[in-house]
């Protein structure tokens, strides 16, 4: 098996930073969502 | 660079330096969910959802759109799963992230049902049942029916698949309606006969790629002559069916000029397609005009649809 060299590994650090926040970004919009809809079913 | 940052299996070694899977960023996962298919399939959701009878909390018609996005995507995301392996020999679909080796198979499975899965649950108990179930349909269609049933045996693949894009109009209305009638009905005709003559100029000009792939396109299956008068008699029964939302007094003339203008350039496409006897794809200029109007028509038909309901009172 190989090791990753230090340009792999920054690549690989950056790429999983940018798949955190999206992931964070996605759920925090499904929270704010779930919100929204309860408060507009509770309206209508 | 401390390598005590990484993941024990990373650190350990296990990930080969010609694996990249681990370096998929937020792009790669949005490529999943096909955003310009994405993007026509929205388009129609809304606009049938802008004609509907009856009145949508914009928060809720909101949902519903996104509902429609995210199911869509899921069924990309699918799609792309399933047909890694053709999408690898193909130069349109070679750097797709699943053939390029930057999203594992196993992870792309994964969204796609969990969004499948996700879209279709807020649909549901945001929006109503009958669009979940319609989205759940359209979804299932795309990914079982086209995607594992057809594509790979039958030059009628885009014929029948066709079908799970033609369901858009009808999520929509369903959406605010919570039932379906005539115009959301003419609507899926009108995208299931558009689809035929669509998929089949693009694959005119990119024949050498399905052919390399394997997949039983109309063009490798039957020869560019037999698919160029099959778009021909396709576009003749589809510009009639166009304009029956129009003839059976649904609409007004704003679409149903539009439909007629769009639906006589649409004709003129296809007859110049038919008279090509190119090969080669280079010569194919016609085809590839085709592709591209077919796409422009479809949006002015459904855009004429919302400006016509706005402008004239026929869904007063």
């Amino acid at each position: 098996m190989e090791r990753m060299t230090d340009a792999q590994t920054e690549a690989f650090i950056a790429a999983r930073k940018s798949r955190n926040k999206a992931l964070g970004l996605l759920l925090g919009g499904l929270a704010v969502l779930f919100f929204v809809i309860t408060v507009v079913k509770f309206v209508i | 660079m401390n390598t005590t940052e990484l993941p024990a299996t990373y650190v350990a070694g296990e990930l080969q330096a010609t694996n990249v899977a681990g370096l998929a960023d937020w792009r790669d996962y949005f490529a999943l969910l096909k955003p310009r298919v994405m993007t026509l399939v929205v388009f129609s959701a809304a606009c049938a959802m802008a004609v509907a009878p009856g009145h949508i909390h914009p928060v809720i018609g909101f949902v519903a759109m996104l509902c429609v996005a995210v199911g869509a995507g899921a069924a990309g995301a699918l799609n792309q799963w399933y047909e890694a392996d053709i999408d690898a020999l193909m130069k349109r679909t070679a750097n797709r992230p699943l053939p390029a080796g930057r999203v594992d198979r196993g992870e792309a499975l994964n969204f796609g049902v969990a969004f499948a899965v996700g879209s279709v649950a807020i649909m549901g108990v945001a929006v109503n049942w009958l669009a979940a179930a319609i989205l759940a349909v359209s979804i299932l269609f795309y990914v079982l029916v086209y995607t594992v049933g057809l594509k790979r045996r039958t030059p009628q693949n885009i014929v029948i698949g066709g079908a799970a894009g033609a369901f858009p109009p009808l999520i929509g209305w369903a959406a605010v309606t919570g039932d379906i009638s005539a115009l959301p009905v003419l609507l899926f005709a009108l995208i299931f006969l558009w689809t035929p003559p669509h998929f089949w100029a693009l694959a005119l000009f990119m024949e050498a790629d399905y052919s390399k792939a394997g997949v039983p396109m109309l063009p490798v299956t039957a020869g560019a002559t037999a698919t160029r008068r099959q778009i021909l008699l396709y576009t003749l029964v589809l510009v009639p069916v166009s304009l029956m939302p129009w003839a059976l007094g649904l609409t007004g003339w704003i679409y149903g000029g539009t439909a007629l203008v769009f639906g006589l350039g649409f004709i003129a496409c296809a007859l110049a397609v038919w008279r090509n006897t190119a090969t080669l794809a280079a010569d194919m200029a016609p085809e590839k005009r085709m592709f591209r109007f077919s796409l422009l028509y479809l949006f002015m038909l459904f855009a004429a649809l919302v400006v016509d309901y706005w402008i004239l009172p026929w869904n007063a």
